[in-house]
């Protein structure tokens, strides 16, 4: 697509802020529509309906109706609150989650950026939302958004080590970080996708990177930080209006990124599981990976909707005493078997 | 080391039977009634808004009595002999004009409470239960049918009865203490005497003319007594018969004490 | 004057804390999971003293919901008008609040219920501890974090409305248990109902049990939390699955029989530490589950005995109680109950005191929470399962 473009307009900076702007297209449409697809899948899950009424057909419209309203709040920000940091705090929560589609590959033809050390890249930025949840919290001036900040910020800084150590057993398995790298060397029938590769260690990677990436997005059972039972809204309860709705953006953001790079490093990413057949156009290609994506996040609200929330000692436990130890176990084990099959 | 590794397998294990609970009742029907598109059919003993029927009601006050947060206000005027208000659905005949019936339905706590007591079963609770006003003075619902006019009307009918009443009593008792003191050391006729003494019972009931002597006024609603007061002074046993009315005791003091736990309509 | 931490002046350092009589440190944080909060069941407002994560002590204030119960019986006008004003206590559970007081007028009365009345009263009892512990049950998984339980739980609830409002016409606050009787003979249809429900909420039980109560997460959350040992529950007057659930083997309906309970046959859930301690959040849950099976038998039982009669035929024609006293206990849902009536020989109550079980329980809330964390003081707030409005009355 860069070469496409590029030939098009002939200007560099311009073609890359395009580039830049296109996995847009695709988070904004996909959280409007998320977040009415959680409300029906709770709400089946429940045994009741859901949005009904909006739009006509089982309330399709309602997150549109509910983006109007935000968009017509007063923007309330509270008096102590330290303005700079509660204004800008959602952008950077926003940044973070979104720069991690640079590297991500939607098609054989497209990646937003051509970097060679593209896995490497994504877990270093998206950290940049522990800085953006912090001084949510912090700037809010409230004791209850402040131990929700701070919980989260102790939770996605634990729960990077298990992410990284289960993409460091597949970059063992491939020796690459690009993962458009990896995607093609998935290309074929479903049994050449990774998470089927040296088993059962790479299948154990992909369960341990699915929890832990569970944590990095604030997602029950590892939603501490947002436990509206607890903390009313955690870092995000003085929030109001567009912000809110930057935030929640954000979150959903956050949760299509890490399905898409589990999809990208486990499942094949954009190759169709019958190999050769509904593949090569760049459309299929796309119908692929979201699809897949979309399956890894209708797995996300399915474990929402089913566990209860886990305390913050608990969930440090789990992240440092259980995937920690089975990830360097996985490592272990994948590290014998390179050097053994490589013998 | 073993329950590490029990732990772990058990915090799988339970999670994977819960998805697999939340995953079946994807599947299974939703449960919801999309109100107000579908409205629920409500059981007939249902108790939601009150309603009264104000022609059967006689103003006892008994459901007033009985309300436990007082929300409802009944005034009365007594009516006069000669008006007849009509009977009950069940054959009471009304004797009271209700001038005021007033519940305030957000005060009213639904318990049911005022239903029993009715003696004409005249207020029930109905089934509806959308009944939101813009006005709080809105949910103090007015029953009465009466107009101010009418009001007015049977107020000073009544002053005027009452009136008259009065003075006929003090005319009799003014005729009676002269008859007393002419007929003295007489024996008492004992028709006279005995016989329609108890009947009026010290009330300015509509007879006041069963003594022999009708004496001057005799009330316009008993032109009979004037025919029969010579016969009743012979024979006692008529003279009751002749008092046109003496059953309607004006305020209805007699009804309520069997009315309130006799009846219990499911 | 009310001993609260926060009321104090901006930069003023507050007094001591009154639960452990020493003043505030430098580190400790004085938080108020105030009225309005999603957790508190109610309008509840606890005031914690944390050091970071960890709770140094909590201070319940209530009163939010004091709504004069007691005052306003004494201007009641007759006996049967307390009813309905008893109902509103445990707004959960009214069913438990009537019985407790019909028995106790009836025992003033000296009145004899026909036996239909007894039966059809154990069966709305047992019914209200149903729904009662469907709510708690629910609650608690909602404040736990697990939001779909509490759905199905008044996915159940409703089906036990429903008989109820067959019979009573209300689904929430009856008014149905009246001073000898009962206000509506049950309908022809009852008994095909009632066994339908209990054959339809067995599995629920049991699917309820495998989303919720076996689940790891869950029982990590609430195993070896909020310990109440059960001489500290017997010492603090608790009662009912907060006291069962330390072990203490004692209900009211076995212990101190009232009603017509000494005919069935049902077992007392005792808390045994099966997946941690004696006494902690997870005993008490799972009481109150397993009471929820055992008042399906108990109903079941009923249902099958119930005679034929007359409800209404001894409700006497006007309630005058000689002069005296009466105190009667039932336990209800929420634990023991007791109503304490002083007549003066009028038609109109002189005094009605009311032994709210909630409000005893909630007096053991600092003994459980102090030293476990905020997420914990949730939990432990759950387990007692409160309800304001009888606390508060």
């Amino acid at each position: 697509m860069k070469t496409f473009l590029l030939e098009l307009l002939k200007n560099e900076v311009l073609v890359y802020t395009l580039m830049a702007i296109v996995p847009l297209l695709w988070v904004i449409p996909f959280a409007l529509f998320a977040v009415w697809w959680e409300r029906k899948i709770s709400a089946h899950m429940q045994d009741r309906l859901g949005p009904m009424f909006t739009g006509g057909w089982h309330g399709w419209s309602q997150t549109i109706a509910d983006i109007m309203k935000l968009i017509q709040k007063e923007d309330i920000i509270p008096t102590a609150a330290d303005k700079k940091l509660f204004m800008l705090a959602p952008y950077v929560v926003f940044t973070g989650s979104y720069a991690a589609y640079a590297a991500i590959p939607f098609a054989a033809s497209y990646i937003g950026s051509e970097i060679n050390i593209g896995l490497f890249y994504i877990i270093s930025i998206s950290s940049l939302v522990v800085v953006g949840l912090l001084m949510a919290g912090w700037a809010s001036n409230n004791k209850w958004s402040l131990f929700g900040a701070l919980r989260s910020a102790a939770q996605i800084v634990s729960y990077e080590v298990p992410v990284a150590l289960s993409i460091l057993a597949v970059v063992m398995v491939v020796g690459t970080f690009d993962l458009q790298e990896i995607n093609h060397l998935q290309t074929g029938p479903i049994w050449n996708w990774l998470v089927f590769q040296k088993f059962p260690l790479l299948l154990f990677a992909c369960l341990i990177y699915i929890i832990a990436s569970l944590a990095e997005v604030n997602r029950t059972p590892f939603d501490l930080p947002e436990a509206e039972s607890e903390l009313v809204g955690g870092y995000h309860t003085e929030y109001g209006g567009m912000r809110f709705a930057l935030l929640f953006l954000s979150e959903y953001a956050n949760m299509f990124a890490v399905s898409a790079i589990a999809v990208s490093l486990f499942f094949g990413g954009w190759n169709s599981p019958f190999g050769d057949f509904l593949s090569g156009h760049w459309a299929l290609d796309l119908f692929w990976f979201l699809g897949k994506g979309m399956t890894l996040i209708f797995v996300q609200m399915w474990l929402r909707w089913t566990l209860p929330r886990l305390r913050v000692d608990q969930l440090m436990y789990v992240g440092w005493k259980v995937l920690v130890p089975f990830s360097f176990a996985i490592i272990l084990g994948i590290g014998v078997w390179v050097l053994a099959a490589g013998q | 080391m073993s329950r590490y590794f029990r732990n772990v397998w058990d915090g799988i294990f339970t999670v994977l039977i819960g998805m697999k609970i939340t995953w079946s009742h994807l599947f299974t029907r939703a449960v919801t009634r999309q109100y107000p598109i579908v409205k629920a059919k409500l059981p007939e003993r249902a108790r939601n808004r009150l309603y009264v029927n104000m022609d059967d009601c006689i103003g006892c006050d008994q459901c007033a009595m009985a309300c436990p947060v007082d929300c409802i206000t009944i005034e009365t005027v007594k009516s006069t002999p000669d008006m007849d208000l009509g009977l009950t659905s069940v054959g009471t005949k009304k004797r009271l004009y209700v001038t005021r019936f007033d519940i305030d339905i957000a005060k009213c706590c639904y318990c049911g409470l005022c239903v029993p007591p009715c003696p004409t079963e005249c207020i029930t609770m109905t089934d509806v239960y959308e009944f939101s006003e813009y006005e709080r003075q809105s949910l103090v619902y007015k029953f009465a049918i009466m107009t101010p006019a009418e009001i007015d009307a049977a107020k000073s009918r009544l002053a005027a009865y009452d009136k008259e009443q009065a003075a006929k009593k003090a005319a009799a008792a003014a005729a009676a203490a002269a008859a007393k003191a002419a007929a003295a050391p007489a024996p008492q006729t004992p028709s006279a005497g005995p016989a329609p003494a108890p009947t009026p019972a010290a009330k300015a009931a509509a007879a006041p003319a069963p003594q022999t002597p009708s004496a001057g006024p005799a009330p316009a609603p008993t032109p009979a007594a004037n025919t029969a007061a010579p016969a009743a002074v012979p024979q006692g046993s008529t003279a009751p018969a002749s008092i046109p009315a003496p059953a309607p005791k004006p305020p209805a003091t007699d009804t309520p004490s069997p009315g309130p736990q006799q009846e219990n309509k499911p | 004057m009310e001993v609260t931490l926060t009321d104090v002046e901006p930069g003023r350092r507050p007094a001591t804390i009154p639960g452990l009589g020493r003043p505030l440190r430098a580190e400790e944080m004085v938080i108020s999971m105030g009225p309005q909060h999603p957790s508190t069941h109610g309008v509840l407002r606890l005031e914690l003293v944390v050091d970071g994560e960890i709770v140094v002590d909590v201070i319940p204030h209530i009163g939010y919901l004091h709504r004069c119960f007691e005052k306003h019986c004494e201007h009641m006008t007759n006996y049967q008008q307390v009813i309905p004003y008893a109902d509103r206590m445990d707004y959960v559970a009214a069913m438990s609040n009537e019985f407790g007081y019909v028995i106790a007028m009836e025992k003033m009365l000296k009145i004899q219920v026909p036996e239909r009345v007894e039966y059809i009263r154990v069966i709305m009892a047992e019914f209200s501890r149903i729904i009662s512990h469907l709510i708690a049950i629910g609650t608690y998984g909602l404040d736990i974090g697990a939001f779909t339980p509490f759905l199905y739980c008044m996915r159940d609830r409703e089906h036990v409305l429903d008989i109820i409002e067959e019979t009573c016409g209300a689904r929430l606050l009856y008014n149905y248990m009246w001073i000898g009787g009962l206000s509506h003979d049950v309908k022809p249809s009852f008994q095909k109902q009632v066994r339908e429900f209990c054959t339809y909420f067995r599995p629920k039980i049991k699917e309820l049990n495998d989303l919720l109560s076996y689940n790891k997460i869950f029982i990590e959350r609430t195993a070896n939390v909020g310990v109440l040992p059960g001489d500290v529950a017997i010492n603090y007057g608790a009662s009912g699955p907060v006291l069962r659930g330390s072990g203490v083997n004692w209900d009211l309906r076995k212990n101190d029989p009232y009603s017509i309970y000494d005919r069935f046959t049902f077992e007392i859930p005792v808390g045994k530490g099966l997946k941690g301690k004696v006494g902690d959040c997870w005993d008490r849950y799972m009481v109150r589950v397993h009471e929820m099976e055992q008042s399906t038998n108990i109903i079941e039982q009923a249902v099958d005995q119930l005679p034929e009669g007359d409800v209404q035929s001894a409700i006497p024609k006007r309630i005058r109680p000689e002069a005296g006293e009466v105190y009667v206990r039932t336990e209800t849902p929420k634990g023991d109950l007791g109503y304490y009536i002083v007549s003066d020989g009028t038609a109109s109550p002189f005094r009605i005191k009311v032994r709210p079980p909630c409000f005893i329980n909630l007096s053991a809330l600092p003994a459980m929470c102090r030293g476990a964390m905020i997420a914990d003081v949730v939990a432990v707030l759950g387990s007692i399962d409160i309800v304001l409005g009888e606390v508060d009355r």
